[in-house]
Order: C-alpha cells, then sequence, then structure tokens
C-alpha cells in the first residue's frame, strides 16, 4: 500500500516519513509503546495471582509442588537460549550477514517450538494428576477451591504466555521466509522489532517461572 | 501578519476528491479519511445508546413500572452505558478529530503507522459486532460495570459476547493511542518545538497515555471474567476462594482513567476554541499543558474512590479520598486559564464558542459535585443514587459531548470543505444546553433526597423530578438530532469554505480546505507560537514557511 | 517501490548495540541466575524465599532489558518507553494491596 521514496541517504522509507532515521526510532519506539501496554496486561494478573498467594500462602505453596519444576527449568533455558539467538540474528542483521542471520531465526524458531512442545508435555502430565480446572480437576487434600484457584492462574498465565509465544513463532517463520529472499538486506529494522517482541514474551516468562514453580519453600 | 504562504497551497484534488470508489475509503490509509470513519459508526452507537436512553427516560415518567418489564429495564440502562462508554465516548474526539487533526497541526504527511490506524478501525467494527451480536441476542443486564459475582455467576444475559467486544475494541484504543504518542514524538514538522504544540495535542497526549497503560487492564480483566463465566472457576467468586473486590479494583485501575480519556479531549477542544474565538493567546499555555499530563497520571491514584462502599478498607478509602481531591487541581487550573483568556478578549458568539462556553459551565458544575463524591461521608450518603447519575453525566455528556460538538463544528470547514448553518448552530448549541440542564439538574436534586439509581419504578415524591428531567431529555434529543440534519445538509449545500474562515492560528488552517491527502504541498516550517491573536482580528499563524523555500533562498 | 543502492547502515546502527562478546557474558549470568534461584527454592528460608526469587526475577529482566534489547545504548525517551510499563504496574500494585493489606482480608 504506502509507496516508498527514496531519500540521499539509507534504504526507502514509506511516503510520510522524512527518512530512514526517523522512520526506524518511530518503529522503534512504537513496538516500546506496545510493550507497555503488554507489561500491564499481564500485571493485572500477576497483580490478582499475588493477592490470593498472599492470602493463601501454605495453600498456594502446596499447589505449586504439584508443577513440574524440571520442566519449567529446562523451559527457561530453551527461553533464554532463544532470546541469545534472536539477539544475535539481530546483530546479523545489521551487519549484513543475511545467512548468519536466517540460520539464527531459524535456531530461535526451533527453539520456539521446543518450548511450546515440552509446555504440551507438561499439560499433558498435569492432565494425567488430575489438576485441569474445569476438565477433570480432583484434590485429595485440604482447601480444594483455593487449590483450584492456583491451578486456574497457573493455566490462565500460561497460556497467554504460549498465546504470545504462538504468535511470535508465526511471525518469525513468515519472517524466515522474507529473510531468505533478501527482504531484510536494506533494512533489518522488521527483526529488530521481532527481537523486542521475543525478548519480552522471554521476560514474561522469568518472573512466571519463579512465580509459579518455585515459591514452594 | 494575516497572510498565509502561497507556497504551501498548490492545489491538488482535496483528500475527499482524491477517489471516489467504495475500496478508497474502506482500504485507505489516509489519516483524515480514517477520521471520517469512525466518525460514522461512533455517530451509528451514539443514535443506537440514545434511543436506550429515550426508553429508560420515558419509563421513568411515572413511578410504577408500566413500560416495559423490570428485566428489560437492566438491560436498557446497560446497553447504554455499555455502548456510550465503550463505543461512543472513548473512541469519539481521539479517533475522529484527533485521527484528523493531530497529523496536520503538526505538521505530518500522516500518522506514523497508518496501516495500524486503519487496522485499529476495523478492530473497532468487530468489536462493535460482537456488541450487536449480544444486542440482538437478547442483551446483558449487569450495568456497564460487570460488577462479580452477578455477571459471572448469575446473569442469564449475553456477557461473554458483551465482554469480547469491549476487549477487541480496547485494542482498538490502544492502537489509536500508540499511534497518536509515536506521531507527536516523532512526526513534528521543523520548528514545532514542544511548547508550540497546540494544546490540543497536549491534552491528546495524555490521553493516548490513559490509552495504552489503562485499556490492557481492562482487557485482562474481561478475560478472567469469561473464564470464570465459561468455566464456573471462581476468580472472583467468594464461594470458591476468590475476592470480588478484586475484580472491582481491576475493573476501575481502567475505568477511572477511563473518565479522563473521555474528558481530556474535550478539555482539548475547548482550549482550541475559547482562545481563537476571545482572540487573544491562551492564558497560562504551560499550566494547560502540564495540568493535561497532571491529570492523566493523577488519573491512575483515585480509583479506589469508586468502592467507598463496597466494603474495601477504610484505610485505603481515606487515601483514595484525599488524593481524589489532588484530581481538582489540575482541573480547576484548566478552567481558570480558560477564563482568563476570555476575560477583555474580543469575543465573538460562533457556534462553537457557545458549545465551548457551554463546556466550561457544566465541566465546572460536574467537576464541583465531583468533589462531594470524593469526599468519603457524603459519598457514603449519596452511592448509587441519582446524584452520582447526575454527576457524571455532566462530565461525559454535558462536557465531553459538547466539547465533541463544538470541535465538530469549528474544524468542519476543513473536515467538509463547507460551512455549517450557523443560525441552525447556534439553535443547536443553546438547545442542547438547556435541554442538557433540564434532564440532570433535577436528577441532583433527586438523588440527594435519595432516589436509588438503577431501579425501573421509584416512590412517587419523585416524580416531579423525573417528570421535569424527561421533559429535559425530549429537548435534548432534539439538540442532537438537529446538527445530524444540517451538517449532512451542509456537505453539499453548505457555503464553500475559505482555508481559514475562523482566522486562526494552526497549523491546520494553512492548509487548503479540504487539505490535499498528504495535508501540505510541503513540509511546512513551524516559525511562531501557537495562539499569536490580536484583538483587532489579526494573528500570527504558526507557519509561513516551507521546507523547500528555505532551500530555494540558500541556494540563492 | 525505489530501488536504490544504499549506503551501508552497519555503521550508524553498530555503534548502538553491545560487542558478540557482551551477548554471551549476559546470556551466562542468565544461566547462573537461573541456578541460583532453583537452588535457593530447594532451602527454607522463610519470606525471604519469594523475595530473592522476584529479586533474581528482576534482575535477570533488567538483564536482558539492557543489553538484548539495547536499551543501555538507545536514546532517553527509550528508556522512558521502557520503564513506562513498569512504573505504572507498580502504582497497580501498590494501591491494589494498600487495600488488602490493610483490611484484614489476608489472613
Amino acid at each position: 500500500m504506502t509507496e516508498l521514496h527514496s531519500t540521499s541517504v539509507g534504504p526507502p522509507v514509506a511516503h510520510h516519513f522524512e527518512d530512514f532515521e526517523q522512520e526506524h526510532e518511530a518503529n522503534m519506539l512504537g513496538m516500546w509503546a506496545f510493550l507497555a501496554t503488554e507489561v500491564l496486561f499481564f500485571g493485572a494478573v500477576f497483580v490478582a495471582f499475588y493477592i490470593y498467594r498472599s492470602a493463601y500462602a501454605d495453600i498456594f505453596k502446596e499447589a505449586s509442588r504439584h508443577l513440574y519444576m524440571s520442566i519449567g527449568a529446562i523451559n527457561t533455558v530453551v527461553l533464554l537460549t532463544s532470546s541469545l539467538t534472536v539477539a544475535l540474528a539481530v546483530h546479523a542483521g545489521e551487519h549484513k550477514a543475511r545467512r548468519l542471520m536466517v540460520g539464527l531465526m531459524v535456531a530461535t524458531l526451533v527453539l520456539g517450538l521446543a518450548f511450546l512442545g515440552f509446555k504440551a508435555f507438561e499439560y499433558y502430565l498435569d492432565y494425567q494428576e488430575h489438576l485441569v480446572p474445569a476438565f477433570n480437576f480432583a484434590w485429595e487434600g485440604a482447601n480444594p477451591a483455593q487449590t483450584q484457584l492456583f491451578f486456574v492462574f497457573y493455566f490462565i498465565m500460561t497460556l497467554v504466555h504460549a498465546l504470545h509465544m504462538i504468535i511470535g513463532i508465526s511471525v518469525l517463520a513468515r519472517m524466515i521466509w522474507q529473510a531468505r529472499r533478501g527482504s531484510y538486506d536494506q533494512d533489518s529494522t522488521a527483526v529488530e522489532l521481532f527481537g523486542l517482541y521475543w525478548h519480552f514474551v522471554d521476560i514474561v516468562w522469568i518472573f512466571l517461572f519463579p512465580t509459579l514453580y518455585l515459591l514452594r519453600q | 501578519m494575516s497572510a498565509t504562504a502561497p507556497a504551501l497551497k498548490i492545489r491538488e484534488p482535496s483528500y475527499i476528491n482524491a477517489a471516489y470508489t467504495a475500496k478508497s475509503w474502506l482500504l485507505t490509509t489516509d489519516h483524515k479519511r480514517i477520521g471520517l470513519l469512525y466518525m460514522v459508526a461512533i455517530t451509528f452507537f451514539f443514535f443506537v445508546g440514545g434511543l436506550a436512553a429515550t426508553v429508560v427516560r420515558l419509563e421513568l415518567l411515572t413511578p410504577q413500572g408500566d413500560l416495559v418489564l423490570p428485566e428489560t429495564y437492566n438491560k436498557l440502562f446497560t446497553v447504554h452505558g455499555v455502548i456510550m462508554v465503550f463505543f461512543f465516548l472513548i473512541p469519539s474526539i481521539p479517533t475522529t478529530l484527533g485521527n484528523f487533526l493531530v497529523p496536520i497541526m503538526i505538521g505530518a504527511r500522516d500518522m506514523a503507522f497508518p496501516r495500524l490506524n486503519l487496522a485499529s478501525w476495523y478492530i473497532f467494527m468487530v468489536g462493535a459486532l460482537f456488541a450487536i451480536v449480544a444486542l440482538i441476542g437478547g442483551g446483558v443486564d449487569t450495568g456497564w460495570t460487570f460488577y462479580t459475582p452477578y455477571s459471572t455467576g448469575f446473569s442469564n444475559t449475553q456477557v461473554i459476547p458483551m465482554a469480547i467486544g469491549i476487549l477487541i475494541a480496547g485494542f482498538s484504543s490502544i492502537f489509536t493511542g500508540l499511534n497518536i504518542i509515536i506521531t507527536v514524538h516523532k512526526m513534528r514538522a521543523p520548528g514545532m518545538t514542544w511548547f508550540r504544540l497546540p494544546l490540543f495535542i497536549w491534552s491528546m497526549y495524555a490521553t493516548s497515555l490513559i490509552m495504552v497503560l489503562a485499556t490492557p487492564v481492562l482487557a485482562m480483566t474481561l478475560v478472567l471474567i469469561a473464564v470464570e463465566r465459561t468455566f464456573h472457576v471462581g476468580i472472583f467468586d467468594p464461594a470458591l476462594g476468590g475476592d470480588p473486590l478484586l475484580f472491582q479494583h481491576l475493573f476501575w485501575f481502567y475505568s477511572h482513567p477511563a473518565v479522563y480519556i473521555m474528558i481530556l479531549p474535550g478539555m482539548a477542544v475547548v482550549s482550541e476554541l475559547i482562545t481563537c474565538f476571545s482572540r487573544k493567546p491562551i492564558f497560562g499555555y504551560k499550566f494547560i499543558a502540564f495540568s493535561s499530563i497532571a491529570i492523566a497520571v493523577f488519573g491512575f491514584l483515585v480509583w479506589g474512590h469508586h468502592m467507598f462502599v463496597s466494603g474495601q478498607s477504610i484505610y485505603s478509602s481515606l487515601i483514595f479520598s484525599s488524593i481524589s481531591f489532588a484530581v481538582a487541581i489540575p482541573s480547576a487550573i484548566k478552567v481558570f486559564n480558560w477564563t482568563a483568556t476570555l476575560y477583555k478578549g474580543s469575543i465573538s458568539w460562533d457556534t462553537p464558542m457557545l458549545y465551548a462556553l457551554g463546556f466550561i459551565g457544566l465541566f465546572t458544575i460536574g467537576g464541583l459535585t465531583g468533589l462531594f463524591l470524593a469526599t468519603l461521608p457524603v459519598d457514603v450518603h449519596v452511592t448509587d443514587t441519582y446524584f452520582v447519575v447526575a454527576h457524571f453525566h455532566y462530565i461525559m455528556v454535558g462536557s465531553a459531548v459538547l466539547a465533541y460538538l463544538g470541535g465538530i463544528h469549528f474544524w468542519w470547514p476543513k473536515i467538509s470543505g463547507r460551512m455549517y448553518p450557523e443560525w441552525w448552530g447556534k439553535v443547536s448549541a443553546i438547545t442542547i444546553f438547556l435541554g442538557f440542564n433540564l434532564t440532570f439538574f433535577p436528577q441532583f436534586i433527586a438523588g440527594y433526597q435519595g432516589m436509588p439509581r438503577r431501579y425501573y419504578a421509584y416512590a412517587p415524591e419523585y416524580q416531579v423530578m423525573n417528570v421535569l428531567s424527561t421533559a429535559g431529555a425530549s429537548i435534548l434529543a432534539i439538540g442532537y438530532v438537529l446538527p445530524l440534519i444540517y451538517l449532512i445538509w451542509s456537505m453539499r449545500e453548505g457555503e464553500v469554505a475559505s482555508d481559514n474562515p475562523w482566522g486562526a492560528t494552526g497549523l491546520e488552517w494553512q492548509t487548503e480546505s479540504p487539505p490535499p491527502t498528504f495535508n501540505f504541498a510541503e513540509t511546512p516550517i513551524v516559525t511562531a507560537e501557537p495562539y499569536q491573536y490580536n484583538p483587532d482580528g489579526t494573528f500570527t499563524p504558526q507557519t509561513t514557511l516551507s521546507v523547500r523555500q528555505i532551500k530555494k533562498e540558500v541556494a540563492a | 517501490m525505489t530501488q536504490q543502492t544504499s549506503q551501508p547502515t552497519s555503521e550508524r546502527t553498530a555503534h548502538q548495540a553491545p560487542a558478540l562478546r557482551t551477548y554471551y557474558l549476559i546470556f551466562l549470568a542468565l544461566m547462573l541466575l537461573l541456578a541460583l534461584t532453583v537452588a535457593v527454592s530447594f532451602v527454607d528460608l522463610g519470606a525471604f524465599n519469594e523475595l530473592i526469587a522476584l529479586a533474581i526475577a528482576a534482575v535477570k529482566a533488567v538483564l536482558v532489558i539492557l543489553f538484548f534489547m539495547h536499551v543501555r545504548y538507545s536514546s532517553r525517551l527509550t528508556w522512558v518507553f521502557a520503564a513506562a510499563g513498569f512504573v505504572w504496574l507498580l502504582i497497580m500494585v501498590g494501591w491494589t494491596f494498600s487495600d488488602y493489606l490493610s483490611r484484614g482480608w489476608m489472613r
């Protein structure tokens, strides 16, 4: 849609921008503003969780012990590694190394899928242990209602996070296709923007992991 | 100096005449056309919400419930609230006038993200579709606040489609706000420093801050509501360990700042109108500019004053009550500065000015009664009475809608290229002002005497006030229909407008009426502060130069 | 689309980004912090468990934001944008908890 026009230096820019610098900064700031909304989107459910956790500390700790901390930890490693690969991909993009960039993007994609795979496996184990509220929740111990509350939040938080992963992976798949054709050779802003988003999703998990899995003592 | 630079105007086809096909409108990325798309959509919703209000007022003509069933009445006031808040007031000025004016006022060719801008309109329409489906499917009876546990456990109405519709429309609001913020930061023309920005822009920026930072919380809250209602898992249900007050905290974290999403744009418009029609520079530019930001920030700290009787901690209530008074300070700063601008001004009584003056009066009443409600013991007395209803209608209808209409009239020549009929404009402004006061002032009295809100029947001693109110509503309805008719009429039949019919200083008046697709033939250079009006009618426009002219002169 | 032989922009953007070595060091730090936070979760420190777990998460997040997301090398405006969401989140946390902590709902 928007026609591009050329300026004296740098790649072509969309019609309404003066130069590449302006377009680049606008795009980056736009993503940061979007991430600020995401902070509050996730923040709301974190606040709700911590309100109930403060009220039912012991019950929530007991419930937390029923999660698979090992899978959570492995997934943290996977996601942090994918953050590294995406940061390196951005770096490669800035240095015009197309092949390297595509390779790192593929690595990020694979790690993202691995995360989802582990997560799905973990959900399956949770299901087998009758820990899925509204489907097969059954709790032998005391305070089943409050315990269920923990698992409701566990599923909402991890599913919303996983949804963000799925969106990220879909976008990334399309971007790899574009990158192979050289679409980002002149201007790798899109890869940078994707990197910001991906790092943010990683940060959410950095907080989710201790919140759900580690607060058990 | 009152001349504008001819170099800024090269007769290109205007944005309206650039293309005529439906596709050219529905796939446009021109911020001006998107503003008009929004205007059509929200005008529709304004009249849908108004229709529900009409039936409510008719029902309340008599103390008995004789027109509609109690269940229907609950749905009517819910529909009125949901539609007016989420599908009219929140998008009203930011998406129409904001979309249209922000890039032009700062000398940009478009918003920073034109495609996102168009996407936001489609997202809004999808959200609106869900809302309409919810209405056709039987409506919602929870009130616009969706309080739990009623909304999640007991109501048999279409809560989920409505919640999804609001959630989706919320994203359109986030994207509009994001676009405005980045546009103001990154797209300003050379010479347009922060303190040369029109006050409209400052207020729009403050509004956008709220949209971007508050709306996501509402989105998550609605997700939680939908999950609880679908799966009966008790997130806010006390029977299952939840706390209904947590819902209220999350809901009002958005919905109180949302009040400022509705009123700040009104202040944005009025700041432009008052100075232009007083032919005086605005009094206290920086105070008005920073008070907008202060309102946006303070607005986030006071949500608990909606929960004084909910059972929240009394200590919290005390804090929320005292901070609520603090919001009055920046609001009062604005009112004082507007009045100081009027003082010894050379005032003309054109339609936009009538609307702006009406705004100041109604906003003052609405704001001062807000102080009553911020006062903890008084609020306990009048909670859930018509006093509250009257208060927020003075702000959200009296102020916000008057400012919206004032802005539409003021910029109508720029938007349509035609003048509206001045006589009819004045008639509508005065009709709305009188009708509004007759509708809502009696509600203060009925409320203070103890008439509760949200009931389809009431004690007979309140009937006098209610008859007055309903009579006022019928006058108000005429006042609203008038502009709809004569503005549409004027698009074809109105007198052709000059580029700057008001002799105003802003950049939008230095280009053509209506502007070309990219707003200016050449990027303007801003050479002056805003609002340099002189009492004799002359003025200094914010630009008399363009980038190309400068380059030519340097080359010469 | 206008085709154009463009100047390499790497010079302009390169100075805004850290050296490759920095990325690996940060990654290493993140892994160590992860190991630390998991280790601490096996020790009963009372209320300090929560505090340490969240503090470590915050440090990790700050490292990602400053280095992987380049905020350390970005304009002041980017700092403000990056901080805004978290500041507003603190408002929500602070004001909401002010009610719960003084209400006696949490036993």
